[in-house]
């Protein structure tokens, strides 16, 4: 039995339709991460089950009773806002206590309570601090801490690690789970990094064009994206997308002539989606393997990330591990480009229909 | 480092904008403590006597002229200025700042031309209705009352309380609301502890901007009223008596009229203050 469903929800704001027959369902205590590009309608669907508006059609039901027609008030639910969204005239202490007071927990209780989420969020230091005197981490502790205090049945949260820095960011990012798991709350995380889709989701539901792409493990996004878009906004730098050719027993890709191992997709024309870990370039020439020059070379981390250019334009990016650098200290100055050649992984690879991007 | 030169010409410019500025109301301020032959004196002389007598008639209400003793009802003109202004801005208040926050959260059919008629309010010129007005109040007995004049006030103070405060509740962020109200407060709560409270400033602003437009109305009370409510705007003109004008009281009377505009002012400064140091929501 699912703890919260959304059933054929729409939504329209003139005639642009932003939400269109939305249908999913959380667990009880399940992660679900919305993940899409901006503009997508993430926040105005957390709207739509928190309250603030109104569906056109549709139902939302939380813990099996229609909340369709309730107010935002009536709602077990509680909401972390991208801009935190604190009340700059009250102190931290009385925006955590915001929710009990509103429940009417008397003074005492409410004190510890409030003080006990502090605590877990390492705020319990500025509960006296107006909103304007808290750092942007502080900030969305203080946020973060306001929605758990009331140990709602249901928690929103809307790209709570936007505005703040990344050390904070990475931080919450180990933190969130581990807090939001001892209390078996069911969590519905909304955000355009898909890094942090990965690392925090039990699911992940890809929301594009009004509807849900894919809902699936993390794992299975990435690995088995089930169109071509979805597989280009999961992976930095993004998955190449080449268009492939039939041709006798392999395929043809920018110009050359690819082996293929193992299941090919049976038509004649296709995409091939390889991920840049996947190209593995080298100096010398080998069979199979795609001529290009090296364009651009990008430190990542301990990776190499490196843009290369085959004899007809198509551009492919690959990205190599520390210990396999092609071009250890970057490429020479001047005008002259190196020669290499890339392989692509052809059994680690994806395939999609040209037209519709679906997966073969 | 400013050279010391820059520093003296600043200084000499500062206090020749000041003088400029505040030369009228020193001006008064002095006249308000001479005799009308002080006043009248040619040229005149910041030299003088400082009297008392002026103050004293006002307060006392026996006016002596060089014709004889005329009697003036100034205090009661600033009781009912008190009267008129305050209420006005009240009701004002009452009416204007909900209607503010519902044209400026929902969007509603009309609610454009509603606003906007409201405001055509401050085009029209007012002896334009000011006529057929008095012909209707002196109908239903609206006339010469309290009641008749803070209503027709709100064609001042109603507009600018509307305007004013509907730019502040547009600024308050709707994340704040919804976020209060998934705390579990009602809707009603939500605008008493957060809208309003986050609007202050523009409430205190609309506030104290009605409260000297109604304070400095002439017109309205000139003809729908009598001197038992008029205020001190249209009762100054009782020192213009038969035997000349009465300089030296009208002086000490400006300066009385100034007071409880002057006191709202400071008060209301600190919530003009305050909206400036709350920021945005975001850091």
């Amino acid at each position: 039995m699912s703890f919260l469903s959304i059933d054929r929800l729409s939504k329209s704001y003139r005639k642009n339709e932003v939400i269109r027959d939305l249908s999913f369902a959380v667990d009880r205590g399940e992660f679900l991460v919305v993940f899409g590009p901006s503009g997508a309608g993430k926040t105005v669907l957390l709207r739509l089950i928190a309250g603030m508006v109104r569906p056109d059609r549709g139902r939302v039901l939380l813990g099996g009773s229609d909340i369709t027609d309730d107010n935002p008030e009536q709602r077990d639910i509680a909401m972390a806002f991208q801009n935190f969204a604190l009340y700059p005239h009250m102190s931290a202490f009385d925006n955590i206590g915001s929710p009990l007071r509103a429940a009417k927990v008397g003074e005492a209780e409410r004190r510890r309570r409030v003080e006990e989420a502090a605590k877990l969020l390492r705020i319990d230091h500025v509960l006296g601090h107006l909103p304007r005197a808290l750092s942007n981490g502080q900030k969305q502790r203080t946020a973060l801490a306001r929605s758990l205090v009331s140990e709602p049945s249901l928690l929103l949260l809307d790209d709570p690690l936007r505005n703040v820095d990344a050390k904070v960011r990475y931080e919450m990012r180990l933190e969130l789970p581990r807090l939001l798991r001892a209390r078996d709350t069911t969590v519905v995380y909304v955000t355009q990094d898909y890094k942090e889709a990965m690392a925090l989701g039990d699911r992940i539901a890809v929301l594009a064009d009004g509807g849900f792409q894919q809902i699936d493990t993390p794992e299975r996004v990435y690995n088995a994206p089930a169109s071509a878009r979805i597989a280009r906004l999961f992976g930095d730098p993004p998955i190449n997308l080449l268009p492939a050719v039939r041709s006798g027993a392999g395929l043809r890709v920018a110009s050359s002539e690819i082996a293929l191992d193992g299941a090919a997709p049976d038509r004649a024309e296709c995409t091939m989606g390889v991920r840049p870990e996947d190209v593995i370039v080298s100096l010398e020439q080998a069979s199979g393997a795609i001529p290009v020059e090296i364009d651009a070379v990008t430190p990542l981390n301990d990776r190499q990330v490196m843009l290369l250019r085959a004899d007809d334009g198509t551009e492919i990016f690959a990205s190599q591990p520390q210990g396999t650098h092609v071009v250890p200290g970057g490429l020479p100055s001047g005008r002259e480009r190196p020669r290499a050649w890339a392989r692509l992984d052809v059994s680690r690879s994806h395939f999609f229909e040209t037209a519709s991007g679906a997966r073969v | 480092m400013q050279s010391p030169a820059f520093r003296v010409v600043r200084a000499l410019l500062l206090l020749l904008i000041g003088i400029f500025f505040l030369f009228p109301i020193v001006w008064v301020l002095l006249m308000s403590f001479m005799t009308n032959v002080d006043i009248l004196r040619s040229p005149p002389s910041p030299f003088f006597v400082p009297t008392l007598r002026n103050y004293v008639a006002l307060i006392s209400g026996h006016l002596s002229t060089s014709s004889g003793e005329v009697q003036i009802d100034y205090m009661h003109n600033l009781l009912n200025s008190v009267i008129l202004s305050t209420c006005s801005v009240i009701v004002s208040l009452i009416l204007g700042v909900p209607a503010a926050y519902a044209f400026a959260r929902f969007k509603f059919r009309g609610g454009e031309d509603m606003a906007f008629t409201l405001l055509s309010f401050r085009f029209a010129p007012p002896l334009l209705v000011l006529l057929p007005l008095l012909g209707y109040f002196q109908a239903i007995g609206l006339y010469d009352t309290y009641f008749g004049l803070i209503w027709v006030y709100q064609l001042i103070t109603l507009p600018l309380v509307l305007w004013i405060t509907r730019g502040y509740f547009e600024d308050v962020s709707e994340d704040l609301e919804l976020a209060y109200r998934l705390d579990g407060h009602s809707w009603l709560s939500t605008f008493f502890r957060i809208s309003i409270p986050l609007a202050r400033p523009g409430i205190a602003a609309a506030g104290l901007l009605s409260f000297i437009f109604a304070w400095n109305n002439f017109i309205f009370a000139l003809i729908l009223g009598s001197s038992s409510v008029q205020p001190v705007t249209v009762g100054a003109l009782a020192f213009i008596t038969a035997s000349g004008i009465e300089y030296g009281q009208i002086a000490a009377a400006l300066v009385l009229s100034v007071i409880p505009t002057l006191i709202l002012a400071i008060f209301t400064q600190r919530y003009l203050v305050e909206g400036l140091s709350l920021g945005a929501i975001k850091g």
